[in-house]
């Protein structure tokens, strides 16, 4: 089957930023795909090469087997892109804006889509305001409806959830959880790393413009055999004795990572010998955040 | 709709939803200028021997508006767009660079030959100009537009920020447009700055469109169009191959 995206030895300098070293991706068909990494890692610069937004140095991209510079009208057809800016032209409506993106590529009598798209994201009630009069939640709305007009397979959402608020955020994951049931295959890039961990089915973390970790968010988490133990704890300090398995402390509440439950015990009794009252006490499975923190501290290395 | 035509139509919408500025304004401030250049100037002078100063004005008046028209619209919409970064909105779809041209430059055709239009329409109840060959007028009309707008098109692309565009209209495009005949024949001019004028390109357009309503001119009307085709050919070039390479687009 022809991968929805792929990614081949695939380089890019800003002057003296080495961007991307030696990208390998593929992507299959039908995937919700994340794509993490810190600020800088080239996760956009990444992007905007497959979008075409940026010409790589090196390497090849396809997008559901079109190459994206020597089949550029083939392969931007068959790709959708919700850019990270709020970004919106401030002479149009809702409605026109939608109507200008898909004349854009060719599409004739494309209403019927529109209004769909916009009952979808709840726009119908603006669709004759004018971009500049809406909220940012709503132009936010209005980005993924033009990344939709051309009804692309591939959909690739650049941090869509920064700076928006939990209803709105909650609504808009369900919308592309339905539209990758539907078939679409989803690319996204985000800081919430809950987000990523209920959504993605597999992850590709990027530091530094390498891909430093590529495997199922499930086998992902496995990798972290530990458990996290948060404490509060009143009447003394933490005993010293605890101090190795410290992770962090904040806000009067301990981080401890153990390797297994019988370790609970110990800690336990630790902090009944030094007189400790244990006002709250929680056991929590790795998440990607762990995951996330570990491998990018091992990769700086 | 087809890409190129959207693209076509959506810069036509830009300007058309803000007339009063782009197209109200420079016809307001052009007629300003007819006004009180031929108030002062009444009587004083007439060129080629027989047509009043007032007349005179106005074909080049109307092509100093046409022209500079032109060259505002491809390069503030281009600008406006980077800047804010509507500008991937296009560069997203399947244009191509040659779709992305034609339908600035087209806009840019339309913006300049409508301020152009209006310009010459409010003149008309002030001054009185005869149409000695029409097919001239159009055809002057729609190639120093298309230069503009080329011209235009390439200082967008190049620009990064507002103050960089508006540069380059001060301190290019309108040097260009005052010192090209504007307000005077060139036999007016020393020697010296008549051969200065030859080198430029606007003189032509301005000369020659003028020949279009008097019949008489500078220099012989099918050399200027010669020279502004020329003068098209290696912008246009110039902007295409931009276009192509990605240049400040595509980085």
């Amino acid at each position: 089957m022809t991968p929805a995206i792929q990614v081949e030895q695939v380089h890019k300098r800003f002057g003296a930023v080495q961007a991307l070293s030696g990208i390998d991706l593929t992507v299959a068909p039908g995937e919700f795909f994340g794509l993490l990494g810190p600020n800088g890692a080239g996760k956009t610069t990444l992007i905007n090469i497959l979008a075409g937004l940026t010409r790589a140095d090196k390497g090849r991209l396809r997008i559901m087997g079109f190459d994206v510079v020597d089949n550029y009208r083939k392969s931007r057809r068959a790709l959708g892109v919700v850019p990270q800016e709020l970004v919106f032209d401030p002479f149009f409506s809702v409605r026109e804006t939608l109507r200008i993106q898909s004349g854009y590529f060719g599409l004739k009598h494309n209403d019927a889509w529109i209004d769909e798209i916009m009952h979808h994201l709840d726009l119908s009630g603006k669709a004759d305001a004018n971009m500049r009069s809406l909220s940012g939640g709503m132009k936010r709305r209005v980005l993924v409806a033009q990344a939709l007009v051309h009804k692309p397979p591939v959909i690739v959402l650049d941090e869509p959830t920064a700076g928006v608020d939990v209803e709105l955020r909650q609504g808009l994951w369900e919308f592309v959880r339905g539209l990758n049931r539907d078939g679409h295959t989803i690319v996204l890039t985000t800081h919430y790393l809950e987000e990523a961990e209920t959504l993605c089915a597999r992850i590709a973390m990027l530091n530094q413009g390498r891909i430093v970790a590529l495997d199922t968010t499930s086998n992902l988490l496995n990798r972290m055999d530990n458990l996290n133990l948060k404490l509060r704890i009143a009447g003394a300090a933490l005993p010293p004795a605890l101090a190795p398995l410290l992770r962090d402390s904040r806000d009067a509440v301990h981080t401890l990572r153990l390797h297994n439950y019988a370790q609970v015990e110990g800690v336990l009794a630790r902090l009944r010998e030094a007189g400790a009252q244990i006002e709250q006490l929680e056991l929590a499975q790795p998440d990607l955040q762990d995951v996330f923190v570990q491998i990018m501290k091992e990769t700086r290395r | 709709m087809s890409g190129f035509g959207t693209l076509f139509y959506k810069e036509l919408l830009r300007f058309w939803k803000v007339a009063f500025q782009t197209i109200g304004a420079p016809v307001l401030t052009t007629l300003m200028y007819l006004l009180i250049f031929s108030q002062v100037m009444q009587g004083q002078a007439r060129v080629y021997g027989a047509i009043p100063y007032a007349a005179f004005l106005v074909p080049g008046l109307v092509m100093m508006a046409l022209l500079q028209n032109a060259f505002a619209n491809s390069s503030s919409s281009l600008i406006q767009a980077k800047v804010t970064g509507s500008i991937i909105f296009v560069l997203l779809p399947p244009l191509s660079y040659w779709e992305f041209f034609c339908a600035y430059v087209l806009a840019s055709v339309v913006r300049g030959v409508v301020v152009g239009a209006g310009v010459l329409l409010v003149s008309l109840a002030f001054v009185e100009i005869s149409f000695h060959h029409p097919l001239w007028i159009i055809a002057f009309a729609l190639i120093g537009s298309a230069i503009l707008g080329t011209f235009g098109l390439i200082a967008g692309i190049c620009a990064e920020k507002f103050d960089q565009v508006a540069a380059f209209q001060s301190f290019v495009i309108m040097p260009l447009t005052f010192l090209s005949g504007v307000f005077y024949s060139i036999h007016a001019l020393p020697g010296f700055w008549q051969r200065v004028s030859r080198f430029n390109p606007f003189f032509y357009m301005i000369d020659g469109f003028r020949y279009g309503f008097f019949g008489v001119s500078d220099i012989d009307p099918a050399i200027s169009l010669a020279i502004a085709g020329a003068s098209l050919i290696v912008l246009a070039a110039i902007s295409l191959a931009l276009l192509a390479r990605g240049y400040k687009l595509r980085h």
